[in-house]
């Protein structure tokens, strides 16, 4: 057996050891968005998979309004960037920007929803409602998924907002990276819905 | 060398806090009761499940007889019953007995660590389950009862309520599941950051004990398969609730799908299910034969192997489903190169034992039990995975058999093992060893009589899922067989009545147990028996590999991990001794 091992090196190695170094935080973070790119690869690849075997798909994907989607791409885009800016200004200690840019992020997210909102409205309006067809009951479903985890982000940095204004949040700063990393990973998941839904 | 960071400095004597009854044993965010909650609330369903069972077999030997205890199965309730009975054993019985209790139990104090990483989150993820556990029995009690399509749920079946007749029943037991989901989706958090981040010094990866290797990959297996099936749940509750189509036919929908994600997540789940049961296994095996645990590093890469090959072979439980054949044999393949990892396990637990000393407790006997039942399993699997034969097997109690002869040695026999193994670790008492060996007589005997027959029964082209086989006249000859399947079901169930007296008799009247009852080497075994709150009193480091057992050089056959070496390293230092665990 490895009886030799004795302690000094022992010791050592375990603090050679990267994934010590990791923060729990970020663990459990990534550990919540894996199993979330697990539930949205699942919607994406059954749409894919079935866009593929059947038909006839394109003439509902026309009436998606790809004008408006392209613009909340660009608003999605645009809140990751000061939500990476908050994350800036936590590490440089600058107490206005984190407030400012949180604000800035959080106002973006809720611009989103209200165009998606209009969207919706106006496809009901047309009577595409998602038991139109499966491309319709998909749009919504996942489109509706999204939006409710934009919804969760949007909350979890008002906490955020609310701890800047207190200036508790100095004291577990690293909540905004975190928040941040759940931030971009809605924010992926539009770039992915995005293309297959109002491009193809 | 480094500084000992917070979370080392975390690990150390803790004051008993004076909480209250609540806080104390029901919202409690100590691992230690929540694995007791775990390992309550699994064997309070197994009796649910049990008494499924028996109404099952009772039902298939002697139909439409009246069941002692309940009744006349109607054809509706059997349905439900079996569905009940997979559902309530697989994802309420063996996830929260071999992950939940001895997961939440043995991770932290293998590591070393005084609790969980994220101890709130910990009690959080055992009160969803407990929401999912009302909720699925809840369904019971709702009109026109519980969900009846199978324990697969398999579209269209589930998809619209006219199939089975069932309504609520159904729609209840995809919230439940996708409840039971979250919740072991948050313990799984805690598994990986325990494991990962809270190990003390000298805890290295390849010291870590072999539960916690297989809790790990297990909860890494269960994350990166359930995504897609909580995304079918999703789609199956609004075919159900709000009228889409996607997995109805008329509409363009397509039932196959729900097959290819329930599957997706259902082969990896066997392994979910499995692994912390030969976990529980490489934990015993060694410390009763008194040997170190042979081909450590191989077993763990073999598991690995198994869990991204358990990714791509799904299919095989679709090969009757009409899948196209070009596919049938890619997935044929994969399904038999996945032996050669398991195959890897059983013969290092059996070289394991080979010229150890043998010692056979109660749990030493659950544990080689379980290993011997379970090849009988594995090598069943390799006929079924073979799509040739496995289309004329599939649909026979022959599968039946294969699935109840792998999860119950892993999850059931492993959990039994782990049960008499570490009782005295977590509630301060020994068990009584007689009764044990009973309870394992029994068990190990009543489980073979009931399956054999079943394997028996399906080569001769009994199928499966048949509610009253007497009027069918070809399967007369097979009736014996059910006959004799069935009176072994009901030994098995009264062969737990030994464990259930002794389980409650050990933990008011049991010794009293020592540190370390059966001379282990892990760290849960070098704190009090039960371990107080924050788990040691010291701080723990690490000298040694988990299994140094029967060193003839050693001055006694056991060499607990925080063991410092008695000499320092000699000059030169090239005498490293590659036996055993390596």
């Amino acid at each position: 057996m490895g009886a030799s091992a004795h302690a000094p090196t022992a010791v050592a190695a375990v603090n050679d050891d990267a994934f010590k170094d990791i923060a729990r935080g970020r663990i459990a973070v990534w550990w919540f968005l894996a199993s979330e790119i697990m539930v949205f690869g699942g919607f994406i690849t059954c749409y894919v998979l079935f866009r593929y075997a059947h038909g006839g798909w394109e003439d509902a994907a026309r009436h998606v309004n790809w004008k408006l989607g392209a613009v909340n791409t660009v608003v999605l885009l645009t809140s990751s960037l000061t939500m990476i800016l908050a994350h800036h200004a936590v590490k440089v200690g600058d107490k206005q920007g984190v407030k400012t840019f949180l604000g800035l992020t959080i106002a973006l997210g809720l611009t989103f929803l209200v165009i998606k909102g209009f969207e919706y409205h106006a496809e009901f309006a047309e009577g595409f409602t998602p038991l139109s067809g499966l491309f319709w009951s998909f749009y919504f479903l996942m489109t509706g998924l999204h939006g409710l985890h934009l919804l969760v982000g949007i909350i979890i940095n008002l906490s955020l907002l609310v701890m800047a204004l207190r200036g508790t949040i100095w004291a577990c700063g690293d909540r905004v990276e975190l928040g941040g990393l759940y931030w971009h990973f809605v924010d992926v998941v539009w770039i992915f819905l995005f293309p297959l839904l109002y491009l193809t | 060398m480094a500084t000992a960071t917070p979370s080392e400095i975390r690990v150390g004597a803790h004051h008993e806090p004076h909480l209250g009854f609540l806080r104390s044993y029901v919202f409690s965010v100590d691992h230690k009761v929540i694995a007791k909650q775990y390992l309550g609330l699994s064997l309070f369903m197994a009796l649910l499940g049990g008494a499924a069972a028996y109404l099952i077999r009772w039902q298939l030997a002697w139909p439409e007889t009246y069941v002692p205890g309940w009744g006349y199965v109607e054809p509706q309730q059997y349905n439900a019953i079996i569905t009940m009975h997979g559902t309530i054993m697989i994802f309420f019985v063996a996830m929260p007995f071999v992950l939940g209790a001895f997961g939440n139990f043995l991770i932290p104090l293998m590591v070393g660590a005084d609790d969980m990483a994220f101890p709130r989150l910990n009690m959080m993820s055992f009160w969803t389950l407990f929401v999912g556990s009302a909720v699925l029995i809840a369904s019971f009690f709702v009109p026109a009862g519980p969900a009846a399509g199978g324990w697969t749920a398999y579209a269209p079946l589930s998809a619209r309520p006219i199939y089975t007749g069932v309504t609520w029943g159904q729609n209840l037991w995809l919230i439940a599941v996708a409840i039971e989901f979250a919740s072991f989706l948050m313990g799984g958090i805690n598994f990986l950051t325990t494991a990962l981040n809270m190990r003390v010094p000298g805890m290295t990866l390849w010291r870590l004990p072999m539960l916690v290797w297989t809790e790990l990959i297990a909860a890494v297996l269960f994350m990166l398969s359930v995504g897609p099936l909580i995304a079918g749940a999703f789609m199956l509750l609004l075919d159900r609730i709000a009228g889409t189509s996607f997995f109805v036919p008329d509409k363009g929908g397509d039932p196959l799908l729900w097959q290819h994600l329930f599957w997706f997540f259902g082969h990896p789940e066997v392994y979910v299910v499995g692994l912390p049961g030969f976990g529980i296994m490489m934990e015993i095996i060694p410390v009763f034969s008194r040997k170190p645990l042979y081909g450590y590093k191989t077993i763990v890469w073999g598991m690995i192997a198994a869990g991204v090959l358990s990714f791509v072979v799904w299919a095989h439980h679709m090969f009757v489903s009409g899948i196209d054949p070009r596919l049938a044999t890619p997935f044929s393949i994969t399904t038999i190169l996945i032996s050669v990892p398991f195959a890897i396990i059983v013969f290092s637990l059996l070289v394991t034992l080979w010229g150890g000393k043998i010692e056979l407790t109660s749990a030493m006997l659950f544990a080689v039990g379980g290993l011997a039942t379970f090849i009988i399993g594995g090598v069943t699997g390799i006929f079924l995975g073979s799509a040739g034969l496995d289309v004329y097997l599939h649909g026979t109690y022959f599968v039946v058999a294969h699935f109840h002869y792998t999860l119950m040695p892993l999850a059931i026999f492993g959990g039994f093992a782990g049960l008499y193994f570490w009782f005295p670790k977590m509630f301060g008492r020994m068990m009584n060893e007689t009764l044990g060996r009973i309870h394992f007589l029994a068990t190990f005997i009543c489980f073979n009589c009931v399956f054999i027959p079943l394997f028996l029964a399906g080569v001769a082209g009994n199928p499966r899922r048949i509610y009253e086989m007497s009027s069918y006249d070809f399967l007369k000859p097979a009736q014996p067989l059910h006959v004799i399947a069935t009176i072994a079901t009901l030994g098995l169930l009264a062969g737990q009545i030994p464990f259930i007296i002794n389980f409650f008799m050990s933990l008011v009247r049991g010794r009293k147990a020592e540190r370390n009852p059966w001379h282990a080497n892990t760290l849960e075994w070098c704190t009090d028996s039960p371990p107080p709150h924050g788990n040691f009193s010291q701080p723990m480091v690490v000298y040694r590999d988990p299994y140094e057992y029967g060193n003839p050089d050693a001055p006694k056959d056991w060499m607990a991990q925080n063991e410092p070496p008695a000499a320092p390293a000699p000059l030169g230092g090239g005498q490293i001794r590659r036996t055993g665990t390596r």
